[in-house]
């Protein structure tokens, strides 16, 4: 009894405060002399095929801060968004598959320097969305780390993977790892740009193309990473990122014909049921990464790239390896 | 001068096969005195023959004959509920404890009496399936009995495996298997579970049960502890209830895509791991500059072999426009001289079309063909008149969008394109929901490793085809399923990595 009587002592407490708060913060936007310079607002926008529109939709939705701050108004973006987005990056994949290995190192790479960059200002739009300076600074840093850390791995894990296999007929065979091919990527819902980077970055280090759902209420730095990677020299579609809701999109991710693995991060059995079932559809590979921790060691390994690898085996004959009879 | 050179060398090239001599086989039939088997066999569990809880059984048939060969049993849940129980008792108890050298000896003593038994599981193989015994003797048995030799070798060396990683056992896992390769599908099945410390509760195909009881057989000879592998027979019902099944960890299928559909659902909301190996419609690619006579040698053995009942047969068969008049031409000469017959002669080339029931899909997508408007052609040679038996076909004239050129028949149908550049065959070869395997021809190199890196399939074979190994990782893109059987990437299915 007398605990909830101090619990409501405490919240009357606090609210008195951020009225007090909010007072002093207009009061000072009035105060302001009028020849200040205005503030150039950011519209977010979404990222799809290497260009910003918005949603086809024209819907908005305005995530809030725990301070009540409204972040932006956001697009929402629709299923028909995703469709399209699934039309650049299946457009995407043979470019970005075929590539050198090694030019994917440098462009993952070009992706940390870009973020190292704008690192304040992903700093700030954490601190935006709830982060303390310390904890944004480390998140944007591990995420740049993470970058590198895949950098290096593009032209490394097949060799780890790969395998000429020993068969006992004269032939020549080889088994190597090739991408998926799209995958629909619903991004950690917390940590908002570390985790998006952990998730991505294996997915088009290995030459995937993807769709990423960024978190909902989290979204701006989704938003601004796909500015970092658009200076980076990635082809249009490898990554396309779109923002909205889970809820609504996640069934149609799951569902589509054209999209071949897709990866969900949150820890809800009935949505991972869904997923599951709905990519049963065209057997799209599915990963959950539910309960990650994307700071520790554990939220990188070239195994998550392998996680959207197929692997190939080729064969061909030998002719007459030691008189062990060859030809077709 | 060069041109009539030319015309001389063509012309040298294109003189028919003369087959209307006088020479013919005399029939050379293999003896079934080599193999015994019971009137009835009852379920496999915890290392004793068990019958069934519902009383019932169903005839296994001999499809060359349509003769009753065996009775097996009806499995139904009560039966699925002992042996994953056996299982997994088992795998608590003795095999998760055991030593993995010693683990691994109890595979090579199993590969051991595979080979010790093979003329028997030949010859019930060729009996149960239909397949010819030279297919049996040669490919599956021997097959099946390397592929447990070299797993066995894997169980004390996992650690080696993967990178960075140590491997744990998942638990029991559930096996279903088709009825193609019935014995050779069993070991692709039980040893890489075995070698990386999983117990098995495994399900042949109802019309093809009784080499994988004959496993049974050896493995209580080979005294594994009881309940390691469980053997249970019955039809879809018996393998939905392993796939619902609670207490099962993982389901391991190969078997049609819709089926392995319906297991992706079922197991959506558990934590069961599932590796599915499915249908397949393979492009297999003629260019004009292939050796086209072993080309055509490749392509035949890419349809024809085992009837056509295998998931990576080359059923699409898309030939350079320069050169397609000849190929079809040898094809049609060559699908002349192969011997359709009774599977236990050692000299059929074809033998029995697997049931009833595969025989009626096999004669509905040829009238399809037919309806579609493409030109159907098919071997004289006369059939038995017992038994399940179709003549080699193929079909000419076909376009990409025929459903015989997208759908999978599962038997010895082959629809021929045709295409100009590598560009056109690349998009039409990949064009198909399938990708587990595909075949090129060319003697140029390049030209190879353009073709082998943009198919999307999962086993590419050049200026090959149909060709396995127990150290070759087989499995799928797309929707003929996911996960590897086979080789080193055969291990990752049956293990979660720990660091």
């Amino acid at each position: 009894m007398s605990l909830r009587r101090e619990e409501s002592t405490l919240r009357k407490l606090r609210d008195l405060l951020f009225s007090a708060v909010k007072k002093i913060r207009m009061e000072k936007t009035i105060k302001k002399p009028v020849t200040t310079r205005l503030e150039v607002l950011k519209t977010y926008k979404i990222y799809i095929g290497g260009q910003f529109p918005r949603t086809e939709s024209g819907r908005y939705y305005i995530p809030v801060n725990a301070a009540g701050d409204k972040l932006a108004n956001v697009c929402l973006c629709s299923r028909k968004d995703f469709r399209d987005a699934v039309v650049s990056a299946r457009g995407a994949f043979s470019g970005w598959s075929g590539r050198a290995a090694f030019n994917r190192s440098q462009i993952l790479y070009r992706m940390a320097e870009m973020l190292e960059g704008r690192k304040a200002q992903f700093i700030e739009e954490l601190i935006r969305q709830d982060s303390t300076k310390a904890k944004a600074e480390k998140e944007v840093n591990l995420a740049i780390d993470r970058l590198i850390y895949y950098a290096g791995w593009c032209d490394k894990f097949q060799q780890l993977f790969s395998a000429v296999n020993p068969v006992a007929s004269s032939h020549f065979n080889f088994s190597v790892p090739e991408p998926t091919g799209v995958v629909a990527i619903i991004a950690p819902q917390q940590d908002s740009l570390l985790g998006l980077v952990s998730v991505m970055a294996p997915v088009i280090a290995g030459g995937n193309t993807c769709i990423i759902l960024a978190s909902e209420t989290k979204p701006l730095c989704a938003v601004t990473l796909a500015e970092v990677l658009h200076s980076s020299d990635l082809p249009g579609g490898v990554v396309n990122i779109l923002t909205g809701k889970p809820a609504e999109l996640q069934s149609w991710m799951a569902d589509h014909m054209d999209v071949n693995a897709t990866i969900y991060c949150e820890n809800n059995s009935e949505v991972q049921q869904l997923i599951r079932q709905k990519s049963a559809q065209n057997l799209k590979r599915v990963f959950f990464y539910a309960g990650k921790n994307w700071e520790s060691p554990e939220g990188q390994s070239p195994y998550l790239i392998m996680d959207t690898q197929e692997i190939k085996t080729t064969w061909h004959p030998v002719e007459n390896i030691a008189g062990a009879g060859g030809g077709y | 001068m060069a041109l009539t050179k030319k015309k001389k060398a063509a012309r040298s090239n294109t003189i028919k096969l003369k087959f209307d001599t006088s020479w013919s086989y005399d029939p050379a039939p293999e003896s079934k005195s080599a193999a015994s088997i019971k009137p009835k066999y009852d379920h496999f569990i915890n290392g004793s023959w068990v019958k069934p809880a519902g009383g019932k059984y169903f005839a296994s048939i001999n499809p060359a004959n349509e003769e009753k060969l065996s009775e097996v049993a009806e499995g139904n849940e009560a039966d699925v509920n002992k042996a994953v129980s056996a299982a997994r008792n088992s795998y608590e108890k003795t095999w998760k404890k055991m030593p993995a050298k010693e683990r691994a000896k109890y595979i090579f003593r199993i590969a051991r009496m595979v080979q010790e038994k093979a003329r028997e599981l030949a010859i019930i193989e060729t009996l149960d399936g239909g397949k010819p015994i030279r297919e049996s003797r040669d490919f599956d048995v021997p097959t099946a009995a390397n592929h447990f030799f070299y797993y066995a070798g894997w169980a004390d060396k996992l650690e080696y495996a993967f990178p960075n990683r140590n491997t744990a056992a998942l638990g029991v896992a559930g096996q279903i298997i088709p009825w193609n390769f019935p014995l050779l599908m069993a070991a692709w099945k039980i040893a890489p579970a075995l070698a990386t410390g999983n117990t098995v509760v495994l399900k042949p195909a109802e019309t093809t049960p009784l080499t994988a009881l004959k496993l049974a057989e050896i493995i209580q000879e080979s005294d594994l502890p009881p309940g390691v592998v469980n053997i249970i027979t019955g039809a879809g019902a018996t393998g939905a209830a392993m796939v619902n099944h609670p207490d099962i960890n993982k389901i391991a299928f190969t078997g049609s895509t819709d089926v392995g559909k319906l297991i992706q659902r079922a197991v959506a909301g558990t934590q069961k791991r599932v590796t599915l190996e499915l249908g397949g419609k393979a492009a297999n690619i003629i260019f004009e500059d292939a050796p086209l006579d072993q080309a055509v040698e490749g392509v035949i053995n890419g349809i024809y072999f085992n009837q056509g009942h295998v998931c990576c047969a080359g059923s699409r068969l898309y030939v350079q426009e320069s050169v397609a008049k000849q190929v079809i031409r040898k094809l049609k000469d060559r699908m002349e001289t192969l011997i359709v017959g009774d599977p236990l002669d050692k000299n059929t080339d074809i033998g029995a079309i697997n049931s009833r029931q595969q025989l009626d899909t096999i004669q509905r997508y040829i009238k399809i063909g037919k309806q579609e408007g493409a030109e159907m052609y098919e071997s004289s040679c006369r059939l038995p008149g017992k038994g399940f038996f179709c003549r080699p076909t193929l079909f000419t004239n076909v376009a990409q969008s025929n459903r015989i050129a997208q759908e999978e028949i599962f038997g010895p149908v082959l629809s021929v394109l045709t295409f100009r550049t590598d560009d056109e065959v690349i998009e039409k070869a990949n064009n198909s929901p399938y990708g587990l395997s595909a075949g090129v021809w060319t003697d140029k190199g390049s030209k190879i490793f353009n073709l082998t890196k943009r198919m999307r399939a999962g086993v590419v074979w050049a200026n090959t085809f149909n060709k396995f190994d127990p150290s070759s990782p087989f499995g799928g893109y797309k929707e003929s399923g996911f996960g590897r059987e086979g080789g080193l990437h055969g291990l990752l299915p049956y293990v979660n990595l720990i660091s």
